[in-house]
């Protein structure tokens, strides 16, 4: 031990100051904060989901409230206009836009969870297993959603959580097959063999380095799901199969406004709108994400 | 070094499936990675197993560890034949019997500090309660590492500090043995020499085992007390290194120390008139040739008579004691001085 | 009897913008190689060593800054229009690269490619060329060359595919031939074949070689003369037998004294490392680069930056301001047998 200490006493280099701990939480919040696409398209869609939520709860009138404003273009007052009942189209569209995102996300964490564990436990074992569980999941996606959907909220009350919970049940497959994908590959790394070299079990060995590893493409899989999802709801409930009134989302005003877009245009842009920019930004955010877990250095190594 | 061996090794065959081109998926040969090997390793010992690509050593080395299964033959760590132990026992040993990889770069999770990555086998077997930071500190120091930089990631590391870092983390449950693939062979020259001697102190202060798979002869010559020669999945040649180094009796062995470049331009001056310069290439490990496997590039082979040469196809010569000061693999094997 | 100069390069220098920076990758090379001569290039990552080569073949990409000289008889190389570049490339110098499969095509076979060669620079008949081939491959020791002649490059091991590649570069009589890391990849009895084979080669043609490597045996039994270089630059360079029995500059001294010895029974002692790792090339610190790992640098290291000057005779050049100092130096005397990692730093 006596060289060891003996060659620690020689004068310490420059970069021996006290290093702050990088958590890797900070690395990859300074990595998406470099991809400008990314932050301004956060910074809208907080703004819409507060619009949504915060707004709603404070805007003077309520998206069931029917006043005797009817079928006005906006105004002051009703600053999206209002419908043939008097709604207050701006009240029903944060509504809408609540109930969409609460749906999508309610959707990206149960086809995400589901997804991931399918994908990386059948990536993992391979085999009999593998392929068992890689034709339930090919099967899955051989359903065709809308009709699948269709058949499901048949004769429920077409709440919210139910929609979600349909979507997802299709959805998780389309996540399962990139995880096992990404597995497959990250299985070979020379670091999973040095786990199991220091006796980790297989769950470990899954759930400590193979799925940190991929969240990569899964957090870019399950933001691609988010906008992919917010449009499936607006096509359901479009459909009359989704949200049902009083409730209402996105895809229902859409819906009822089609016959009206020329006469009452209000009534169908702004809540269009409202559709493109969640999808946008949430599809930016994820580009970001992506980038910014990618732990690889891109400075030339000597 | 006395008493019964630490890790004995009997008849170790590892075979692995070719599989059928096409839609058959039946194999359609067997690549014979390594074909019965035996050897023995003491505690405070180090074993090189030297060769070249396709010898098997690297397989040999993994086969130890139970990390790839052998197809047959026994491993017997400590009294324990390790086929015959179970799954969650044999994690359990693991923590016995370590491994430090050839590729610094691959073997260390890239999402991982590398205090972490070295509380990795605490975490794993429940220690890290027990012993935690200061262990994963006093480990980093141990390797000459500086404690304060272990919340970096391996990416901010150089190759060699890398590398000290896998040999902090197979030092964490406190070993007997640790297997040694390559651990230098991926690291630049003038960095190779730091983590030699750090081998070398850490096997005298803890009493370690190794088993030191290289294909660089210098590096073995210096760290290990007794060498393996393998070709083609055998041993060919085992025995002291001085011993083996100055007066080889394998034609194989022969050749590849005369074929190693040494950094003195005069003696390299003298060295080329006699270099033993070995033909062809290494056969196809899913076929190897009849009987003693380096017959086809033995510079011997074209020696001897018609009968001799019948042996030789015909007889694997046997791992054993001919007269020569340690086991060979040769019918007509003949000490040269090194 | 000094023989003619065929390959003159000076102040050569290589910047590659990237969007970290600009990364000077060569600093400044200068040697020159003649007729029949072989120079060894040795350096670890980092060192420039395979830049400078493919900076005197042009075939950086266009990215590359390329400045300095490179003289080929005379002819100015850098900045030369490729047209110029190919006639030279190939045929008055050949390089010979780490994998062979950089060289050969997987989709003809070899007889043909070799032929191709020697097409391109010689008007000669389609048979004849075949000839030349079939001559060539059985120079390289290739059992049954008229047989293998029509094989495909996958067909040959890779010791045998670097000797097709070495008689693709013999093919047109070259005044230069580079090789790149030859035989790095290749186990050490396949190595010992590739090198006789361009031994071979070097003494067919009376060619220069530049011999471009990490691995300090290799070039000691090869070189006629070493050039060490450090972080993109030229460090020392002299003939070979002045670089390892008398280094004048530090790095040499340590890269030399950190090598295991085949022939060295000295299992007891320890090896003489140098510590710390080579600097990263976008921000080399001031002054010698080679200072934060130097156990002899004081205060001018780390201001001013050594030149390559004449330091044992007037041929053996060293970058290092104390160059005198290392007379008779051994590297234990210089280095510490130390087994820790630089200490206080990653990187």
């Amino acid at each position: 031990m006596s060289k060891n200490t003996e060659a620690m006493t020689v004068r310490p280099s420059p970069s021996a100051a006290v290093v702050r701990r990088r958590s890797q939480g900070e690395l990859v919040l300074r990595r998406f904060l470099r991809h400008r696409a990314a932050v301004i398209s956060l910074v809208l869609f907080v703004a819409v989901v507060l619009l949504a939520f915060a707004g709603g709860a404070l805007w003077r009138h309520d998206y069931a409230d029917i006043t005797s404003a009817v079928s006005e273009p906006p105004s002051f007052e009703h600053p999206f206009g209002t419908d043939n009942l008097g709604h207050d189209t701006f009240a029903q569209v944060l509504r809408g836009t609540q109930r969409s995102i609460e749906i999508a996300l309610l959707i990206a964490l149960l086809a995400g969870l589901v997804g991931t564990l399918w994908g990386a436990f059948s990536g993992y074992y391979r085999g009999v297993v593998d392929s068992v569980m890689m034709r339930f999941a090919d099967l899955v996606l051989t359903l065709p959603l809308l009709a699948v959907a269709a058949v499901l909220t048949r004769g429920t009350s077409g709440s919210w959580w139910f929609v979600a919970l349909v979507i997802a049940s299709l959805q998780w497959a389309y996540v399962s097959r990139v995880v096992r994908g990404v597995v497959l590959s990250l299985r070979e790394k020379e670091y999973v063999e040095a786990g199991r070299a220091l006796g980790a079990t297989d769950r470990w060995i899954i759930f400590r380095h193979l799925i940190p590893n991929a969240l990569g493409p899964i957090i870019v899989n399950v933001t691609i799901l988010v906008a992919a999802a917010i449009l499936v709801e607006t096509a359901l409930s479009f459909l009359g199969l989704g949200v049902q009134p009083p409730d209402t989302s996105l895809g229902l005003l859409v819906s009822g406004a089609t016959t009206a877009v020329s006469t009452r245009p209000w009534l169908f842009y702004f809540p269009g709108a409202f559709i493109v920019v969640i999808a946008l930004t949430i599809n930016f955010i994820g580009d970001g994400l992506r980038d910014a877990f990618d732990p690889t250095q891109r400075k030339v190594r000597p | 070094m006395n008493g019964s061996p630490l890790l004995s090794v009997r008849d170790l065959v590892k075979h692995y499936p070719v599989r059928g081109k096409g839609l058959s998926r039946r194999t359609a040969g067997q690549v014979h990675a390594v074909c019965g090997v035996s050897f023995d390793l003491h505690r405070g010992e180090t074993l090189g197993l030297v060769g070249e690509s396709g010898c098997g050593k690297s397989t040999t080395g993994r086969a130890v560890l139970n990390l790839q299964p052998p197809t047959s033959g026994h491993v017997v760590f400590d009294g324990l034949d390790l086929g015959t132990v179970g799954a969650a026992e044999m994690r359990r040993l693991r923590q016995r019997m370590q491994i430090v990889f050839q590729d610094p770069y691959a073997s260390l999770d890239p999402r991982m500090t590398v205090s972490d990555a070295v509380a990795e086998p605490l975490r794993i077997h429940d220690t890290y309660r027990q012993e935690g930071p200061d262990r994963v500190r006093e480990l980093l120091a141990t390797v000459g590492l500086n404690p304060e930089h272990g919340n970096r990631y391996p990416h901010e590391f150089s190759g060699g500090q890398r590398q000290r870092v896998g040999i902090a983390r197979a030092l964490a449950m406190r070993p007997e043995l640790i297997v040694l693939d390559e651990p230098v062979s991926a690291l630049d020259v003038s960095i190779q020499a730091g983590v030699v001697n750090l081998l070398e102190d850490l096997q005298e202060q803890l009493g370690l085992a190794y088993l030191f798979v290289a294909h660089d002869l210098s590096v073995v010559r210096h760290i290990a007390h007794r060498v393996a020669v393998m070709y083609l999945g055998r041993i060919v040649e085992v025995g002291d290194t001085d011993e083996l180094f100055d007066r080889p009796a394998h034609p194989y062995t022969q050749a590849l120390i005369s074929a190693i470049p040494l950094p003195d331009p005069r003696l390299e001056r003298v060295r080329a008139r006699e270099r033993i310069v070995i033909g062809g290439d290494v056969p196809n490990p899913a076929a190897p040739p009849s009987g003693c496997r380096f017959r086809t590039r033995c510079p011997k082979f074209t020696r001897l008579t018609e009968a001799e040469r019948t042996v030789c196809v015909e007889q694997p010569p046997d791992l054993a004691e001919r007269g020569h000061g340690h086991p060979v693999a040769c019918h007509y094997a003949e000490a040269a001085a090194g | 009897m000094t023989r003619e100069i065929v390959l003159e390069v000076e102040d050569l220098t290589v910047s590659f913008p990237t969007e970290d920076g600009l990364v000077r990758a060569v600093r400044g090379v200068s040697y020159t190689l003649r007729r029949g001569e072989v120079l060894g290039i040795v350096g670890e990552s980092g060192s420039g060593k395979s830049v400078t080569s493919m900076a005197v073949m042009g075939l950086l990409p266009g990215s590359a800054k390329v400045g300095g000289s490179v003289r080929f008889r005379g002819q100015e190389l850098v900045g030369a229009p490729d047209k110029e570049l190919r006639t030279i490339r190939g045929g008055r110098i050949a390089m010979v690269f780490q994998d062979p499969m950089t060289s050969l095509n997987p989709v003809y076979p070899v007889g043909d490619q070799i032929a191709e060669a020697v097409r391109a620079h010689n008007d000669v008949s389609a048979a004849a060329a075949r000839e030349r081939a079939i001559e060539l491959l059985a120079i390289m020791q290739i059992p049954r060359p008229r047989e293998r002649a029509r094989d495909y490059p996958h067909e040959f091991s890779g010791g045998m595919r670097q000797r097709v590649v070495i008689a693709t570069a013999m093919a047109n009589d070259p005044d230069v031939i580079i090789a790149d890391e030859p035989t790095t990849a290749l186990d050490v009895t396949v190595q010992a074949q590739v090198l006789r084979a361009l031994e071979t080669a070097r003494a067919a043609t009376d060619a220069a070689m530049v011999l471009i490597t990490h691995d300090l045996g290799v070039v000691a039994g090869t070189a006629d003369r070493v050039l060490v270089m450090y972080a993109g630059r030229p460090v020392e360079l002299g003939d070979v037998d002045s670089i390892y029995y008398e280094p004048r500059m530090p790095y040499t001294l340590g890269l030399i004294g950190s090598l295991p010895r085949l022939d060295d029974a000295r299992r007891g002692e320890r090896l003489v490392p140098i510590t710390g790792s080579p600097p990263s090339l976008l921000d080399l610190p001031p002054g010698c680069p080679f200072g934060p790992r130097c156990p002899m640098r004081q205060e001018v290291c780390e201001s001013a930056e050594p030149e390559l000057l004449a330091a044992s005779a007037p041929d053996h050049l060293a970058a290092c301001h104390f160059s005198a100092d290392l007379e008779g130096r051994r590297p234990e005397d210089v280095f510490a047998l130390t087994s820790a990692d630089h200490p206080g730093g990653a990187r």
